[in-house]
C-alpha cells in the first residue's frame, strides 16, 4: 500500500526528515513513537501533503503512484487521511456543509453524482454512532467551541465518513481523559479492515493498550532508528527514551 | 474648477424648475446649502476621514440630473419582485431621485405606520417634517449640503408611539435610465417611544452599461425604548458610483441595528453618523464588503457616546481581490463624563491577490476613564492550515477557498435579524464569492427571485 523509500523533507529550509524507510500493508497497523523534536508531526505532514512543508529527496508510492506528487485533495480522494494533533477550528463553516462538500468531493474525483440529501444525513447518522458525537455538533462551526475530546472524536468521525484506505492519526490521543481516549480507541478499531491500514503517532504506550499495532517504530532526529514488535512499546515505557537516544548519538 | 461649481451654477440659474418639482419646506433650506457650498472646498482624496475616497472625482462628472422630472420609461413595480420569506408584501420604491408611489403598498400599512414619499410629507405635515430634516446630517459635510441643495424627494418613514410593526418592512432603490444619471435622495425615519421596526433597503442599478451617481442622505431618529433595524443591501454596477450619508440619533434605551452591506458595487462612500444622545442607547453597526475587479469601497464610521451608560458595537469585514481597493476609518468619541461607555470596534480584512489594498484607521477618542473600549484590526489572508485541513478532507483549492471567504463574513450575515433574510444573504455572499455576475434586474440575478 504504502512505500516510503529515503524520504527527506524540510521546513523554512531546515531538514527535518533524513532518510524515512517504511512500507505499510493492508490490514496492518504501524505505531510511529519518539521524543519530542523527532520529526513525527512532519512525517504526518509530508504524507498528507501539507504545502508548508518540502519534500527534498526519496520517494512515497501509495499503490504504486507518486503520492508526493498529488495535491493534497487527491492523496483524500485516493484514500490517504490524516487526523490532526491539533484539528484546525474553522468558524463560520458549519460540519454539515463540511461534510457535504467533503463526500462530494470525492464521489465527483470518481465520477459519481452528488449523494442525495436523505442518504447524506443517513449516513452522518451512522458514522455519528461509530464515536458517540453528538447531534448538535453537526450544525456548529467546524471545530470551533468543541472541547479537546469532541475535537478528536470529530476527526475519527471524519475518518468513518471518508472511509480511507490509510488513516494516518497523529498524536489523537493527546489532550484526552481515559474514558475519551477508549472511545476514540474504539471507533478506530470499529472501522479497521483487512483492506485498510493505519499509522498511529503517538508519545505514549497508553494508546497502544487500545489500538493493538503490528510494528512499532522508534523515530529520532528524522530518521526511523528502531523497528519492533508492540513489546518495544512497553519496553519505552518502561525505559523512556534516552537509552535510545544515547545508543544512536554514540553511533553519530 | 471645483467640482461643486457645477452644482452650484445649477441651482443659481434652475432653482426655480428644482422647487416647482418639490416642496416647499424642501426648498426653504436650499439656500443654507448653496452658502455653505459656496464657501466650501471639497476634501482631496485620501485626506483625513477620506481615505480611499476622492470626493472631487466623484462629483466631477457631468452626469445629468432630471430636476424637472421628465418621464423616465421605467415601470420596474411591474417586473419587480423579490420573494424574501416574511418581508411586508410589497415593497416601497425609489426609482432614481423620486418616489414611486405604489398604492397597493400604502395601503397594506399597518396602523400606526406612515411611510412614502418625503416630498409628499413636507407638502402635508411641514410640522413633523421641519422638527427633523437636517436636524441629525450636517451641513457642514459637502456631501449633505451639496444633497440638501439638490434633493427633491426621498422616502420617509414614521412609526409611531408604541406600535411594534412585526414585518419587516422593504424599500427599493432604483437606479434605471438610458444615459448617465445623477439621482439624489433623501431618507427620514422616525421611530417613536416604545415603536420597533426593521427595514430592509436594497440599491439596484437596472442598466449596467449606463454610468449613475447616487447621492444619498439618511437621518434616522429612534425615540426613548424605540427598537430599529436597517439592513441596507447594495447590489448595483462596475459604474455605479454612490455616496450615501448617515445620520443616527438615538434617545435612553433605544436599540439599533444598522448593516451595510455591499455585495456587488463601482465606487463607494458610505458614512455612519451615529449619536448615541440618551443612556442606556444600544448600537450594533455592522458591514462588510466584497470588493474584486476595479471596484471600490471608503467606509467611514463616527460613533460619539455623548451620554453616560451606552453601548456601541461595531464590525467592518472587507474581501478585496484583484485591484479592489476598500478602507476603514472608525472613530469612536466618549465625551467627558459618559462613564460606563461601552464600546467595541472591530474590523478584519481579507486581501486576496498583491494588487488589492485594504486601509484600516481605528480612532478612539476617550475623555473619562470609567469605560470600556476595544478595538482591533487585522489584515491578513486566508489562513493557511485551515485551507490545509479542508484539503486534507478532499477540497480543492478553489471550494476551500470559497468556504473560508463565506464562512468570513457570516457573522456579519448572522448580526441580521430578519430570518429569512439571513438565509438569503448566506446564499448571495456563495454565489457573490463563486463567481456569479451581478445582473441584478428586478433581483433575477441575485437568487431573491427564483
Amino acid at each position: 500500500m504504502l512505500k516510503v523509500k529515503d524520504l527527506h523533507a524540510e521546513i523554512n529550509g531546515k531538514e527535518i526528515l533524513k532518510g524515512i524507510n517504511l512500507e505499510v500493508k493492508p490490514g496492518e497497523v504501524h505505531a510511529i513513537m519518539g521524543p519530542n523534536g523527532s520529526g513525527k508531526s512532519t512525517l504526518s505532514m509530508v504524507l498528507a501533503g501539507n504545502p508548508a512543508y518540502t519534500p527534498t529527496g526519496g520517494s512515497v508510492e501509495f499503490y504504486g503512484k507518486d503520492l508526493l506528487a498529488m495535491p493534497p485533495e487527491v492523496r483524500s480522494h485516493e484514500g490517504v487521511f490524516l487526523g490532526f494533533q491539533y484539528p484546525v477550528e474553522i468558524p463560520g463553516v458549519s460540519m454539515v456543509n463540511f461534510m457535504r462538500a467533503a463526500v462530494n468531493a470525492k464521489r465527483a474525483y470518481f465520477n459519481q453524482p452528488p449523494m442525495s440529501a436523505t442518504d447524506f444525513l443517513k449516513m452522518m447518522r451512522e458514522k455519528r454512532a461509530v464515536v458517540e458525537l453528538d447531534n448538535k455538533l453537526a450544525s456548529r462551526s467546524v471545530n470551533e467551541g468543541f472541547s479537546g475530546g469532541e475535537k478528536k472524536r470529530n476527526e475519527i468521525f471524519q475518518m468513518a465518513v471518508l472511509e480511507p484506505k490509510l488513516s494516518i492519526l497523529d498524536e489523537t490521543d493527546s489532550g484526552l481523559d481515559i474514558d475519551a481516549l477508549r472511545i476514540v480507541a474504539e471507533g478506530v478499531n470499529k472501522l479497521k479492515t483487512e483492506k485498510n491500514a493505519t499509522i498511529v503517532i503517538t508519545h505514549y504506550q497508553r494508546l497502544l493498550d487500545y489500538i493493538k499495532p503490528d510494528f512499532v517504530h522508534i523515530l529520532y532526529k528524522g530518521k526511523i532508528v528502531m523497528t519492533g514488535g508492540p513489546e518495544l512499546a512497553l519496553e519505552l515505557e518502561e525505559r523512556g527514551y534516552d537509552w535510545i537516544k544515547q545508543q544512536i548519538d554514540k553511533e553519530d | 474648477m471645483s467640482a461643486l461649481k457645477q452644482y452650484l451654477d445649477l441651482y443659481s440659474e434652475h432653482h426655480d424648475i428644482l422647487d416647482a418639482h418639490s416642496a416647499e419646506a424642501i426648498n426653504s433650506r436650499r439656500c443654507e446649502a448653496f452658502q455653505k457650498l459656496s464657501e466650501m472646498t471639497l476634501p482631496k482624496a485620501g485626506s483625513e476621514n477620506y481615505e480611499n475616497c476622492d470626493p472631487e472625482g466623484l462629483l466631477a462628472p457631468d452626469y445629468g440630473l432630471n430636476i424637472a422630472k421628465l418621464d423616465i420609461d421605467v415601470n420596474p413595480a411591474a417586473s419587480f419582485h423579490c420573494d424574501v420569506p416574511r418581508l411586508s408584501s410589497a415593497p416601497f420604491m425609489v426609482i432614481n431621485d423620486t418616489f414611486s408611489c405604489s398604492s397597493e403598498s400604502l395601503s397594506r400599512l399597518p396602523e400606526g405606520v406612515e411611510a412614502g414619499s418625503i416630498r409628499q410629507l413636507a407638502d402635508e405635515n411641514p410640522d413633523l417634517f421641519n422638527q427633523y430634516y437636517g436636524n441629525a446630517a450636517s451641513l457642514d459635510n459637502p456631501f449633505v449640503a451639496l444633497d440638501t441643495l439638490l434633493v427633491q424627494d426621498g422616502f420617509y418613514l414614521r412609526v409611531r408611539k408604541g406600535v411594534k410593526v412585526e414585518k419587516p418592512l422593504q424599500l427599493v432603490n432604483i437606479l434605471q435610465n438610458g444615459m448617465p444619471l445623477m439621482a439624489v435622495r433623501r431618507m427620514l425615519i422616525i421611530i417613536e417611544e416604545n415603536a420597533e421596526a426593521k427595514l430592509l433597503v436594497c440599491d439596484h442599478t437596472q442598466n449596467p452599461d449606463i454610468d449613475f451617481l447616487s447621492l444619498e442622505t439618511i437621518e434616522i431618529f429612534v425615540k426613548e425604548n424605540g427598537e430599529f433595524d436597517l439592513y441596507n443591501l447594495e447590489e448595483s454596477t462596475a459604474k455605479t458610483h454612490r455616496i450615501s450619508s448617515l445620520y443616527l440619533d438615538q434617545e435612553k434605551y433605544s436599540r439599533v441595528v444598522i448593516d451595510g452591506m455591499t455585495l456587488y458595487n463601482g465606487v463607494t462612500r458610505n458614512e455612519y453618523f451615529c449619536n448615541l444622545n440618551g443612556e442606556e442607547a444600544d448600537l450594533r453597526l455592522l458591514g462588510m464588503g466584497i470588493e474584486d475587479e476595479s471596484r471600490s469601497v471608503s467606509t467611514y464610521s463616527h460613533i460619539s457616546h455623548h451620554v453616560p451608560r451606552c453601548k456601541s458595537d461595531e464590525l467592518f469585514k472587507f474581501s478585496v481581490d484583484d485591484s479592489a481597493r476598500a478602507s476603514f476609518t472608525g472613530r469612536i468619541y466618549v465625551a467627558e463624563g459618559a462613564i460606563k461607555t461601552e464600546a467595541y470596534q472591530s474590523n478584519r480584512n481579507l486581501v486576496g491577490s498583491d494588487t488589492a489594498r485594504m486601509e484600516s484607521k481605528p480612532e478612539l477618542e476617550i475623555y473619562n476613564d470609567d469605560v470600556k473600549c476595544s478595538h482591533g484590526s487585522a489584515i491578513g489572508q486566508l489562513d493557511p492550515m485551515e485551507m490545509f485541513y479542508m484539503r486534507t478532507r478532499g477540497l480543492d483549492e478553489a471550494t476551500a477557498r470559497l468556504l473560508l471567504k463565506q464562512a468570513f463574513m457570516s457573522d456579519i450575515i448572522d448580526g441580521v435579524r430578519i430570518e429569512g433574510l439571513r438565509d438569503r444573504l448566506h446564499n448571495l455572499v456563495e454565489r457573490r464569492f463563486a463567481g456569479a455576475s451581478s445582473a441584478c434586474a428586478s433581483c433575477a440575478g441575485c437568487g431573491m427571485k427564483e
